[in-house]
């Protein structure tokens, strides 16, 4: 109970993940399913992180890394189209794009 | 120098074939039926030249253009051989469809299909110049099919025609069912011989199994027995008539149909160790002789007179080469070949002229519209009667000879009194079509003359059919280079025998202008049983109906409603059903929400999950150790 | 000791920042517990010893990420109160913790962790920044400069997208709202 192994962490990183995913699943609003797609991104930087300390390698670390630059471009990038489909739409909730209805 | 004429012979029918095929969807052009007939004659020449040579005593050709099939042992070339046989044969060919060419220039003149038609003709004279040039089976075998094909093009040309279509079909199913015998028999040939070389095969077989040579024999026949129309699959041959005239004179009556009697000839090394087959064979075609002859007595069909006067020759063929007479067999074909085009030949003016009219009874008197066709087919239905000096004497008598001379005198009898009716017959149709009263005028049909180079065209032929005989001698001492000759024990009974059978023959003759002076017989005839069975084909026909096409035809419905639809479609059906059932249902997945996506989505990682933690559950060491522990126990 | 009694402590702060941000319905809080959930995250990081990705995760998240997000909420006023249709969210939460006990069962059971060795193992006596750095600039340098350019990509590209006129699409404007748009901007260069 009081040794912290290297599954509690995974367990913690899932249980995030699974947060994550409720939040992917749920939000109708752009902008908040942004915020879950950071939550998925963050759990599994834990994940990395924690096999990597308990492993004593550095390639986990190094993914975690690559993965927080992916996060930031992905913002970078979401945003900009996020706010394009403001301006043309005036709304940003998800149920309204449906211009991909088959 | 000799090859090229060889190839020129060979390769002039096809490229006029394809010239013409290019024009074959466009409107009448006279000059593809000129450049066709052009190239016939070119190679009408080089086959003179050809023969000449041989005549001459040139060495036989042989040439091999190119590899065909060269897998393992199988070895099949391209190779094209010029022997006495095959350089008669090229002859025959040439010298009638280069006529028929000639011919169908006027005959077809008003048609629509006619460069199509060229096409084809020159089509087939290519295949038939395979089939008798091939060195081996395998080529034989090509121009074999090649004929066939053509033949249902022809037969079927005017496709609009229900009955020309049915009749295209009949004939091209009757030879398939043939030509299967004659594969199994060419296959015998390659697994017992090795080889499908005419000369390999023929030295090897003498040293086979002769029950294995007689297979060979039998099945080789069935193949024969196809393409020459002998009993029983005679019947497409009658039906056949469908096909425009130049074409019945060409392929129906000088050359495809006697494709049979070439591979007997050709294949005589085979029939010669197995003369109980050949005996089979001469039986048969004696048979058909005097049963097709009969036919011929009442028709009221012009062509199918002549068709069946056509089989009823063919059996006269098989007799001499069943009975080992190779040589009077080719003979006969030749002969056959120039008075039986010039007959059908005249009947295509006759037909001409009486508006595709074919029953001679409704013609009558048409010697004062049409001398020289009259003239024409007399002379045919003289030399086919087989009186003296015409070329009809000369090989028919030696049949009888051939028949009188091996003691098989029912054989002998049977073509004696089917001389008289072939004598009969043909004049029977003379008479009809070309004496009394001029029947045809009462319905109203005005006959007029072919034009004249349609005449000029046919004059080769009735010289021909006048002079052919009188070569007997030298075309004896010729094709004895490659054929057997035949032992002759008639010579003291020689003279009684052309005797005894020129006095059926002129009886036969008698007989038929006394009877059809004065026009058609009453109509009393018509209700003898003997005629209401001629007039039936000896219900045949019907017969071939009630028990093959019938019991097929509900076969295939069984087949059809039962197998097909209920098990073959249905499963297909089923597949592509569920298919689009699965699409139908799980098009509302593509609702073009994003939301509903992303659940989609995550529910395939569950799967994926699933997936995983099985796999890897299943790759534990533990698990693994757990369940080799279980198998231990 | 200490270590578990962070973890617990750290662990209950992230899962409960993070369900707020997930189920509440105010963007706001949403935003805000978002980013206190991040700099709690880097507790573990400095837990775990990867000082150097702790220090990272708070700079580059709470520091830009986080300011983006409130530029962004700013920009589309989404401070009132959120209205979303949430019907099956039985089916959400089952699915999601399904997904999660798949995960923890994969974790759970044994499958090659005998057998895996470090490629690029941690020394003793080396700070975690110093280690980083070599590593980063030795083995993943071909990546990393990739990544700075894709951040590059993605920083011109978020320029241009909230750019002047992006929000005319020629794809889907008719052939006269084209031409209209040409006039009118050759007015404007006149």
């Amino acid at each position: 109970m009081m040794e912290i192994t290297l599954n509690h962490y995974l367990i913690l990183s899932t249980l995030l993940f699974a947060i994550g995913l409720i939040g992917v699943m749920r939000r109708k609003n752009l902008l908040m399913l942004f915020f879950a797609t950071e939550i998925l991104l963050n759990s599994v930087n834990i994940a990395f992180a924690a096999i990597s300390h308990y492993y004593g390698d550095l390639t986990g670390q190094m993914f975690a890394f690559f993965v927080i630059a992916i996060a930031a471009s992905e913002v970078a990038v979401g945003l900009g189209l996020l706010i394009i489909w403001f301006k043309r739409t005036n709304n940003i909730d998800l149920d309204a794009m449906t211009s991909m209805r088959g | 120098m000799m090859e090229m004429y060889l190839y020129l012979a060979l390769f002039a029918p096809l490229a006029g074939s394809l010239f013409a095929a290019l024009f074959g969807a466009s409107p009448k052009t006279l000059w593809t039926g000129l450049i066709t007939s052009g190239l016939l004659f070119t190679s009408f020449v080089s086959s003179v030249i050809l023969f000449s040579y041989l005549l001459s005593g040139g060495e036989v050709i042989h040439v091999e253009m190119m590899t065909w099939m060269a897998t393992g042992n199988l070895y099949i070339p391209f190779g094209f051989v010029v022997d006495e046989v095959s350089a008669t044969m090229m002859i025959v060919v040439t010298t009638v469809s280069t006529v028929v060419h000639v011919y169908a220039i006027g005959y077809m003149d008003h048609d629509k299909g006619f460069n199509r038609f060229f096409s084809y003709l020159s089509a087939f004279v290519f295949s038939m110049m395979v089939l008798v040039m091939s060195d081996n089976f395998a080529g034989l075998f090509i121009g074999w099919e090649g004929v066939g094909l053509c033949s249902w093009l022809l037969i079927g040309f005017w496709y609009h025609k229900e009955t020309a279509t049915w009749a295209a079909n009949e004939a091209f199913i009757m030879n398939r069912i043939a030509d299967l015998g004659m594969l199994i028999g060419i296959f015998l040939i390659y697994w017992n011989t090795g080889s499908l070389q005419y000369d390999k095969v023929f030295a090897e077989v003498p040293y086979l199994d002769i029950d294995t040579v007689t297979m060979i024999g039998i099945f080789l026949f069935v193949g024969a027995m196809g393409k020459s129309a002998q009993f029983p699959l005679h019947t497409w041959l009658a039906d056949a008539m469908e096909g425009p005239t130049p074409v019945s004179a060409l392929i129906h009556a000088a050359t495809m149909v006697t494709a049979g009697v070439y591979l007997v000839i050709r294949a005589n090394p085979i029939y010669d160790l197995i003369p109980d087959v050949g005996y089979m064979i001469a039986s048969l075609g004696a048979f058909v002789a005097i049963f097709a002859a009969t036919m011929a007595l009442v028709n009221r069909d012009m062509k199918r007179i002549i068709a069946y006067s056509t089989l009823s020759q063919l059996g006269y063929m098989f007799v001499a080469a069943g009975l080992g007479a190779y040589w009077v067999a080719l003979f006969h074909l030749m002969a056959h070949a120039f008075f039986k085009a010039l007959l059908f030949l005249g009947a295509g003016n006759v037909m001409h002229a009486m508006d595709d009219e074919l029953d001679p009874v409704k013609m009558g008197g048409l010697r004062h519209a049409m001398k020289w066709t009259m003239v024409m087919m007399t002379l045919a239905s003289v030399a086919l009667a087989g009186i003296y000096p015409l070329a009809g004497f000369f090989s028919k008598d030696k049949i009888l000879e051939v028949a009188f001379s091996g003691d098989h005198y029912i054989l002998w009898g049977t073509l004696w009194v089917t001389a008289g009716l072939t004598a009969f017959y043909s004049f029977r149709l003379i008479m009809l079509a070309f004496f009394g009263e001029k029947r045809h005028e009462a319905l109203g049909f005005h006959p007029h003359e072919a034009y004249k180079y349609v005449l000029w065209a046919m004059s080769p032929l009735a010289v021909l059919a006048v002079i052919a005989g009188w070569f007997e001698h030298e075309f004896v001492h010729f094709i004895t280079h490659l054929l057997p000759n035949f032992e002759f024990h008639t010579h003291h009974v020689e003279m009684i025998l052309i005797i005894v059978t020129s006095m059926i023959a002129l009886g036969g003759i008698i007989t038929a202008i006394m009877l059809y002076k004065n026009g058609p017989l009453s109509k009393k005839w018509e209700e003898r049983p003997c005629y209401k069975v001629l007039i039936n084909q000896y219900f045949i026909p019907q017969f071939y109906e009630e028990f093959f096409t019938k019991p097929y035809r509900e076969l295939s419905r069984v087949l059809w409603k039962e197998v097909d639809m209920k098990i073959v479609d249905a499963s297909v059906d089923g597949i592509a059903n569920t298919i689009y059932g699965t699409g139908e249902k799980t098009r509302h997945m593509q609702d073009g929400n994003l939301s509903s996506m992303l659940r989609w989505m995550v529910i395939g990682l569950l799967i994926l999950l699933t997936l995983a933690a099985a796999f890897s559950f299943g790759t534990s060491d533990t698990v693994q150790q757990a369940l080799s522990d279980l198998g231990a126990i | 000791m200490f270590e578990a009694i962070a973890f617990y402590l750290f662990a209950f702060l992230t899962v409960a920042m993070f369900s707020i941000t997930v189920l509440t319905s105010q963007a706001l809080y949403a935003l805000t517990s978002l980013a206190a959930g991040m700099i709690f995250i880097s507790a573990f990081f400095f837990l775990l010893g990867a000082d150097f990705l702790g220090a990272v995760q708070i700079i580059v998240y709470t520091g830009a990420v986080m300011a983006l997000y409130a530029f962004g909420m700013m920009f589309f006023d989404t401070t009132r109160e959120l209205k979303e249709k949430n019907s099956s969210s039985m089916i959400v939460f089952g699915l999601s913790g399904l997904a999660a006990l798949m995960v923890v069962v994969i974790f759970v059971t044994p499958i090659a962790s005998e057998h895996i060795s470090a490629i690029y193992p941690m020394h003793e006596n080396v700070g975690n920044t110093q280690e980083v750095g070599m590593i980063l600039f030795t083995k993943y340098l071909v990546p990393f400069e990739v990544a700075a350019v894709m951040l590059l990509v993605a920083m011109i590209s978020g320029i241009v997208l909230a750019g002047k006129k992006m929000d005319r699409s020629l794809t889907q404007m008719s052939e006269e709202e084209i031409q209209s748009m040409q006039e009118s901007d050759k007015k404007a260069v006149l």
